[in-house]
Order: structure tokens, then sequence, then C-alpha cells
């Protein structure tokens, strides 16, 4: 049996037939814990790295679990067929995947000895000997950037953006996955065509990079803070309307050589 | 082969029809009823082809036809639209006793005139005595009898109605004309010695082939006729060119062979039709219409002569006609094919019998005809195979998209093998197409009989329990107390031992209508358009085809899988309920309350106690007894226990979420019907091989069954086909899939089934299509057979927030992912149900 079977690590979900986070059908690994707070975070089980307890339609249920490698691909592995006809396979996602390194390069590990394609959605706020251990066992990073302004960054996720920025410039330079930009567009935070292009020209200006998505930001996490006693932290704020959306994708590909594309 | 997939616009004709087709409720009409008496009467005595022969001639001479507006393909079995005939020599009783209570009925309701019950009372009196289902009653052992009676299976398709279920030679007419079928039939004849041993049946039925031609050759001249009256009063000068069209096309076909597309069309339409009037059997199947249609398409595109427009609106207006037919059943058998379905499978794509791709231009037309059409006819099939088109399946999965449930998916990897093994050639095999749901056949060569009784799996389960007994009596056979099993495999075995019984009778009851058709009832007509009929000189009901099957289907695996899960770990490994305390709390159904049902079988049941112990039966003693059960309380401990042992049960593991140790029970429960079946044989030399799909009948014989150990209540719906039981699956669809893929789905040659619920933003955008076509093919590489789809509206999602245990295997898209939906937040689901209304407006 291969070693990195018996690797563990934190998750709190796996989802099958995720269409929308790489390239094919995949199945999502998201693994608990993060070092950000966004206010925005649809996931709020993913940031502590604690196990937690949710109260969902009455009944308690406890959230993340410790696992092995090798039961994670087990599960994987049932979707082979699905991921060989799409070109499909496992995307980490979290909470943030490179605060796991070891289980994290395991289980990419595992995925291309299976033969299958390897995602990360990632914010690299690692340190970058942690994300420079994933590389070699993966195809896609799916990298969020949110804002260029560092003290605007840490007003809304808790931390600046000084380590993500230069994490980002590493790993274009490391030339050893295709790397794509995602953007969460999200109102009185980044939502402006400035704000927006400022983070397209850097993207546009870090090396192999092609592709970058603008993720119009949801609402959809709320019933889950409710699930965990916390208060919402963006109350009502509005959803970005599908014409904000179109014009600043427009905005990005009238500046910037980059492939646009809204949603993920 | 090259292929061009545009699409062409929806004319403004097909909006007309349509709208002209559904301005009323269907009607009954007496015609038929009227016209078969009349000739049965004056052919007393004479041979039973002859007879048949006759009577189908004086219809074609003598039914009312009608033109309806705007038609450029013309036929029709009613004056009113979509109305519908009787067809009294099979079965008339029901329809007598349902005569007021027809037109307000649930389940496909019809409106009868007063004039028409009287007209058809007076028809059916000579049919006493003479239809196919009193013969076919007489012909069934005692015990068979019982176990309909006791709902284990119900054959009741055949039993009141014509058989059906085939797919006859369109391309054959289509090339020959029906005086080339008549040229070869009296080939046959000629050739025949009449000193021959079946010269004399051999003869008469030829004989009948002729005059049955002749007949369907005089009702398209009666249209040519009535097209030409038309257009000589016809005030518009485009409609009455297209009526002098008409005209001139039914006079060619299908008499001679079709030398347009336009001919062709019409061709296959009057087939498609006058079958439908020489029997009640629905299922008659289009079959391979891209590929036997293409020839003509070709030719005139080749040589300049046809738009693909005018192909299109050609098509679409065959596609309305194909609804335009209908049918109307007994109300227990309506609930068990709701939708005034007459289930005529048209199916594109697949392979050539050299095993290429078969797509062509009209694969993808057929496709855009159901979507400019919208109706739930034909029923669209698409076959796939490793070397699909892509861009087949890709528009394939658009028509998905809207929600109209069409086409359904099926496999050749696994249906092609599973012909071959039973005896079909491999060009046949490779030819295949669906008949009805989702049975295969080679098309022209079959008697399928693929649809010859519902078999509900669960209630065997229920005769473990109970010893054979139900409803106070010997119902099956005794298998020893339930209690006295020591071991999982001991139940189990006694679970088998009621499955072949239950199974062997079920093969009694089909053979003896089988035989009753045979004798009252064979069809010159359908015969002489499959092999080998004309050449055996014998119909297809009495095994004049090449190949013969009998495909009765089973339903409820995921049921027993579940059930048979419950006893092995609750029972039997962790010995935490005993298999007496299980009895019990089926029989007080979890302790969830009585319902009438129950109420009233042990009514029933006192009420045969008190006779047997030589008291009367008052209706007072009936009413307290339904009182008492129906208000009785359980002691409190009880209660709580059964509650207890139902939360254990809910808790357990389900078939449907990709877990081996519930899968393998799942695959062994469906073996316990599809291996005892296969060994059985029917009267025309055929065998039995089991189909696993319900068509709608879960609902209405759930309703005929107790509640049974995966914790499902009684009387509620059993799972359809090989799906999970609805709500359980809740793993996500590819989970789904591999459950259901873990069945040995060749062994069912007969079909199987597997309906997936897909919300419309699961498959929104080219990525959502393209992972439905991989979710589809993923299925198909693990070896599953037939998928079909509901993508769901509004109205679900609303009932899936009312009820979340219900929809638990409902799959959204939500916003960068998709997402099961009643695990979302009500705000969420609100939000998405909102956004649905959007997407149906796009």
């Amino acid at each position: 049996m291969k070693e990195y079977r018996n690797v563990t690590g934190r998750i709190f979900d796996i989802q099958r037939y995720s269409i929308h986070d790489g390239v094919g059908v995949r199945t999502l690994i998201f693994l608990k814990g993060c070092a950000l707070h966004c206010k925005w975070c649809c996931n709020p089980e993913s940031q502590n790295f604690e196990i937690e307890t949710m109260v969902v339609n009455g009944r308690k249920k406890v959230t993340g679990r410790d696992v092995t490698v090798g039961e994670v691909l087990d599960t994987v592995q049932k979707d082979m067929p699905y991921f060989l006809r799409s070109g499909g396979g496992i995307t980490l996602s979290g909470g943030e995947c490179t605060l796991q390194p070891e289980f994290a390069a395991a289980l990419l590990q595992g995925a291309k000895d299976m033969g299958i394609s390897t995602a990360i959605e990632s914010m690299a706020y690692a340190k970058y000997e942690s994300i420079e251990k994933l590389l070699p066992y993966l195809d896609t990073y799916l990298m969020d950037i949110k804002h260029m302004n560092p003290k605007k960054h840490e007003q809304f996720t808790g931390r600046e953006n000084t380590r993500m920025l230069e994490n980002a410039k590493k790993v274009a330079a490391s030339r050893q996955c295709e790397l794509i930009i995602r953007v969460p567009v999200v109102p009185g935070f980044n939502d402006t065509e400035a704000e927006i292009l400022e983070i397209a020209k850097f993207a546009d200006s870090l090396p192999g990079v092609q592709q970058i998505h603008l993720l119009p930001y949801h609402n959809f996490g709320q019933g889950k803070y409710e699930s965990l006693g916390r208060d919402y932290p963006m109350g009502d704020a509005p959803i970005p309307s599908a014409g904000k959306m179109d014009s600043l994708k427009a905005v990005v590909e009238k500046n910037t050589a980059l492939y646009c594309q809204i949603g993920g | 082969m090259l292929y061009d997939k545009t699409v062409v616009a929806k004319s403004d004709r097909i909006k007309k029809l349509v709208d002209h087709l559904y301005a009323k409720m269907p009607e009954i009409e007496a015609a038929r009823a009227e016209l078969i008496t009349e000739s049965y009467k004056e052919t007393e005595g004479l041979p039973v082809y002859t007879r048949k022969a006759l009577a189908f001639k004086h219809m074609m001479e003598k039914l009312p036809i009608i033109i309806r507006p705007d038609e450029l393909i013309v036929g029709s079995t009613t004056i009113a639209p979509r109305g519908c005939q009787t067809y009294p020599e099979f079965s008339y009783d029901w329809m007598e006793a349902e005569f007021d209570t027809v037109e307000k009925r649930s389940a496909d309701p019809f409106y009868i005139a007063e004039d028409t019950k009287k007209r058809l009372l007076e028809a059916n009196k000579y049919w006493k005595g003479k239809t196919t289902s009193e013969l076919a009653t007489s012909l069934m052992a005692p015990e068979t009898l019982r176990g309909m009676k006791h709902n284990f299976f119900t054959p009741g398709n055949y039993f009141y109605n014509g058989v059906g279920h085939y797919t006859v030679q369109y391309d054959q007419v289509l090339a020959l004309g029906l005086r080339g079928i008549q040229a070869r039939a009296k080939a046959e004849l000629d050739s025949c010695n009449v000193g021959d041993a079946n010269y004399v049946k051999k003869s008469c039925f030829l004989k009948a082939v002729l005059i049955s031609c002749e007949a369907v050759i005089t009702y398209a001249n009666r249209y040519a006729d009535l097209a030409e009256e038309m257009a000589a009063k016809e005030g518009n000068s485009a409609r009455k060119q297209e009526l002098l069209t008409i005209a001139q096309v039914c006079r060619k076909v299908p008499e001679n062979p079709a030398n347009t597309f336009q001919e062709a069309c019409q061709s296959f339409w009057f087939i498609q039709q006058v079958l439908q009037i020489e029997s009640s059997g629905h299922s008659i199947s289009p079959g391979r219409f891209d590929q036997y249609m293409y020839p003509y398409y070709e030719k005139d595109r080749n040589n300049g002569t046809l738009t693909r427009e005018y192909a299109q609106e050609l098509i679409d207006c065959i596609w309305v006609k194909l609804n335009d037919l209908n049918k109307c059943r007994d109300a227990a058998s309506a609930e068990g094919f709701a939708g005034y379905s007459l289930f005529q499978n048209l199916i594109v794509g697949g392979q050539t019998p050299e095993g290429k791709d078969a797509t062509n231009d009209l694969s993808f037309m057929c496709i855009t005809a159901s979507e400019h059409v919208f109706l739930p006819m034909p029923s669209l099939s698409i076959r796939v195979w490793n070397g699909s088109s892509q861009d087949l399946l890709l528009r394939a999965a658009e028509l998905t998209r809207t929600g109209i449930g069409l086409p359904a998916y099926y496999n050749d990897e696994v249906i092609i093998p599973a012909l071959v093994s039973r005896g079909v050639s491999l060009d046949d095999a490779r030819g295949y197409n669906i008949i009805g749901c989702v049975e295969p056949q080679a098309p022209g060569k079959t008697h399928g009989w693929h649809d010859a009784a519902f078999f509900n799996m669960c209630r065997p389960l229920e005769m473990v329990f109970t010893n054979g007994y139900d409803q106070g009596e010997v119902a099956s056979i005794q298998t020893g107390d339930v209690e006295s099993f020591q071991t999982f495999e001991e139940f189990f075995e006694a679970y088998k031992k009621q499955m072949d019984y239950n199974i062997s009778l079920m093969v009694n009851a089909d053979n003896a209508i089988d035989v009753a058709h045979a004798t009252l009832a064979p069809l010159p007509f359908a015969s002489c358009l499959v092999d080998d009929c004309i050449k055996r000189g014998m119909s297809m009901e009495e095994g004049g085809a090449v190949y013969n099957f009998t495909g009765p289907q089973g339903f409820g695996i995921a049921n027993v899988a579940d059930s048979l899960y419950t006893v092995k770990k609750l029972v039997f490994d962790e010995k935490k309920v005993t298999l007496g305390e299980l009895k019990r709390a089926l029989e007080m159904n979890f302790g969830k309350g009585l319902d009438e049902i129950t109420a009233t079988e042990t009514a029933v049941r006192v009420g045969k106690a008190l006779v047997e112990a030589g008291e009367e039966i008052t209706p007072d003693i009936i009413a307290t007894t339904i009182k008492q059960v129906l208000e009785y309380k359980l002691p409190a401990a009880e209660q709580a226990r059964y509650e207890e042992i139902w939360e254990m049960i809910n808790d357990l593991p389900k078939f449907g979420n990709d877990i081996d140790d519930v899968d393998i029970l799942a695959k062994e429960a469906a073996y316990t019907y599809t291996r005892p079946l296969e060994t059985f044989k029917n009267p025309r030399g055929g065998q039995f091989q089991a189909g696993l799909y319900p068509v709608s009948a879960n609902v209405p014989l759930g309703a005929q069954t107790g509640a049974t150990p995966d914790g499902r209540l009684a009387h509620t719906p059993v799972a359809d086909g090989v799906s999970p039981t609805s709500g359980k699956d809740v793993c996500g669809p590819t989970a789904a899939c591999n459950s259901v893929a873990k069945l040995d789905h060749a062994i069912a040659s007969n079909g199987t089934l597997f309906n997936m619920k897909m919300h419309p933003t699961a498959m929104a955008g080219q990525k959502g299509l393209e992972s439905f076509v991989t979710l589809v093919r993923g299925y198909f590489d693990q070896k599953g057979m037939h998928m079909q789809f509901n993508v769901v509206d509004k109205a679900t999602l609303l009932e899936a927030q009312k009820h979340p245990e219900k929809y638990s295997g409902l799959v959204v898209r939500v916003a960068g992912y998709s997402a099961l939906f009643t695990t979302l937040s009500k705000s969420l689901q609100d939000d998405i149900i909102r956004r649905t209304e959007q997407a149906a407006n796009r």
C-alpha cells in the first residue's frame, strides 16, 4: 500500500458531482480550518480548525472529522467513470487547504496516481514551502485574489494580502501548474471597476496566467451562520446584478489580455 | 456519417395543430365497436383469421374519417381530437361499469356522450362470453386467480386489451408499398402445395393478409377522396394546394412505394394509425424512425426538392398526430399507465448493423420535433454507445433540460449483448429499438409481450412474515413461522421460495392470456409486417415471429433490498430487534396509525372468522370493527418501541448511496425475480425474460402493500423500477448511479428503468449539459441500461420544502456548485424557487 494513504487530515465535507470548480465532473474535498475570516464567507464552518457542532433543522450535527488520505481516495475512486469521461478529478477546497500541506499533498499525489486531474481552490495564505509541496501533483491552482489594497483586505478578511500576492508571483513563476485567478465580487468591498481592474492587471502580469473568474457575492451561507449560532456579517448586502457583472467583465477584457468568466 | 445539426425554427402551423388537439377533454366514440360487431355477426362460423380480416376491412371502409384543420399528415381514428374507440372483443365489462365515472376520474378522464353509452351497450351485448379476457380467465389455474386476487401480480394489460408492443417493418412498407407486401403473401401462397399439412391454416392466414392490406389501401383512398372534396370547397389557395398534395400522396401511399419524404411520412403514419384500429394493444412503437426515413430525406435533399424547414414541419406534424391517438383503460390500469400514454416509443441514434455510429440529420430533427411540439408522444429515446456522437448527446441533454422528461437514454453496450444472450442475431441486436417504456427488441421480427404483468416484489416479502396468510386466508405457500428463523440466510431462503411460487403463478396467468389471444385475436395486418409470419403462415399471436418473448416486470427492488438489510443488520448482526417484534411492528405500521385500507382488511378478516364460527355478520359489526381499528391506540410502551424500531431502520444505510453492503443485497433481490423467471417458456415457443420497471404502477400497487421492513409505511408507494426509494439517495447523482449500476441489468433483458430527478439549474450552461452527458456515460460505462430524468419545476420544489424527507436526493445548482436542495436553508430554497421561474421564462 502507498504510504501516503495513512496521512491524516481534517475535512468537513466531500461533495461529488461538482461541476464548477475545475475541468469536468469533480469530487470536492473541503478541508477544515482557514487563516482568514472573510465577511462574505459562504462556508463559515470551514473557518475554525476545531470540530464544531451545528444545529441543522433542530438536530445537532457535528461538522469536521479526521480522516486518512486512503479513506478519502476510496470515496474519490467511486466516481472514476465520470472523471475518465470528462477529464475531471478532485478539487481541494476549504477552508484553506495549504494549511494542511502534508495531507493536501498526499491527496493530490493519490489522485495523480489514479490518473485523474487535480485542482485546489486556495488564497495562498501559507508559507511558500507549504504551497511548494503541493505543486508537483497539481494541475490547476484556482487562486483567490480579493483585493490589491493591504489595509482594506485586512479590514474585510482579517489579514493583509502581502504574503498572498508574493505567493501568487512564486506559483506563477514556478510554471508547475495552470494558475487561474478568482475574484469574489463583494459589494462595498471590491465591486468597483477600478478595484476589479487593479486585480485583473496584477493577474495579467503573472506569467502564464490566462484566465480570471469573477464570482458574484451570494448569501447562500447565511443559514449556516445561524446553525453555528453566529451573526451574519454581511447583513442584507445586495447581490451584484447580472448587468453589473457583465460591465466588470467588459472592463477586464478591454484592459487586459485575460479570458474573463463570470462564475466558476 | 456527416450530419447537419442546425436547428430549424418551429412553424406557426404546429401551434395551431396542438391547440386544436387539446381544446377539449378526449372523447370515447362508438363507431369501431359497432362496426366490428356488425361484421362479426355476419361471419359466424368462418375461420378466425377470415373474421378478423373482414372485420378490419369493414372498419377501414366505414369508420368515419376527418382531416383536421391545417394538417399535412392525415389519418385520424376518431372524429374528436384525441378521442378513442373501444375494443369489446378484448373486454368491455369494466367500461360499462365505469360509464358514469370515466369522465370524473383523476387519472386520464374521458368524456362519453349518453348516446355513445347506449350504442356501446348495444354492441357489447354480442361479446358476452366471447372476449379474450373471459377465455383467459377460464384457462387460468385456481391458485393463479387467487394470486391475482391477493395482488401479488396483475396481468391487467393484456388481460383486458390487445397486446401491441411491437414494431413493424415500416421500412418494407415504404420501400415496397402494401402491394409489395401482398405480392410477398401471394408468392408464399403460390409456393404452397394444397396437400401440405399446414396448408389449411396457412392459406387462410395469407388470404386474411391480402384482405387486410387491401383494406388499408381503401382507407388511404378514402382520405384522398376527402382531401379532394375539401380542396374543391377551400377558399384559401395555399390550403387548397396543401389539400391537393395530401390527396395525391394518399392516392399513392401506402399502396405503392414512397418516392418523396412527404410520401414516406404519410405512409408511415397510415401504418402507425391503422395498427391501432386493428387491435387495442398499446406501445406500438415507431422505433428507429431516423434510420428508415433517412433514405427518403436524403434523396429529396440531394435532388433539391426538400427544404430542411419543410422536412422539420412534416416530422413535427407526425409528432402531433402521435398524440391524436388515444386509449381508454379501466380505472385501475389508468392509474398504472397514467398520462393518456400510448407509449409509442421512437428512438434515434445508436449503431448501424455494422456497428458504426448511426447518427444523421434526422436524429437531430427528431429531438427538435419534441422540443417544438412539447407533448408526451412520441416517447422519444436515444441510443447511447461508446462511439455515440457527442453533438447528439448534448442536443438530447438540451431537450432533457426543458423538463419534458425526454429523451430516455439507453445503453447499447448492455442491451446488444443482452439481446444476443437471448438468441437474437448480432445484426438484429444492433438494430434494436425500444418498445413502450424501456423494452428492447429486434424490430419487425419480434413478438415480445413486453409488458406482460406487474409483479410486486414486496408482497412475497409480506408473506414471509405472515407465513403465507393474507386477509385471513392462505394466499401463498407456507414458508414457516418467521420467528423460527435462526439466520439471515434462512430468512432470505424463505423469501426466495415465496418469490418462486408466485412467479410461477404469474407465468400461468400470462400463458393463459397468451393462448386466449392466439385463439381469439390473431392480427393478420400487424403480423404480415413482422417476419416470419408470412413465411410460416401464422400470426404473431400464434408464434409467427422470429423472436418470441414474454416480459413481465418486477418492481420494488429498493424496498426489498433495504428490508433485507434491516433484517440482516438489526435482527441477526446486531440483535437489536427480534423477527417477532418486527412482524408486529409491520402489522402495527410502526405505530404510525392504521389507515382505512388496514381497517377494511381487518373487518373482512373478522367477518370471515365469524362466518367460520357459524355466527352471522351484520353491517354493524363491520362498521364497528372499522371504527375500532382506526381509533386503536397501542399501549404506550409498545408504541414507543415501534417508533424506536422505525428510527433505527431510518438510520440504517439505504440503497442508492453507493454503499456496497446494501447495494449487494439489491443485486441479490433483483436476482430473486430475474433468475427464476428466465427458466419459463411461453406458448409461442419463446422464453420469459424479466423487466425491472413499474410504469406508474408503483403508486397504486403500493396502496395494496402493507408496511415493509425498510421503514416504508403501509399503502404508500413502493420504489419505482431500479431506482432508489424516493428521498433515500442522499449522496448525489453519481452515488445513486453507481448503486443502481451494481445490479445485473443485462439479465433483465426486458428492460430496467432508472428515474433520476435533476433541477434545471444543475444542467445550466454548457458545463451543466456536458456534465449531464458525463453522468449518463459514466452510468453506462458501469453497465447501467437506461436512465430518464425529471428536471423538476417550481411546484415540486415547493413540495420538497413541505416534505423534505421525500426529496432528499434532489440536486440543485446553487451558485458555483451543485447541492442537495433539502440541505439548504429556507431562504436559499426560496431563492432557488424564484430563480426557477426565471429559468422557465428564458
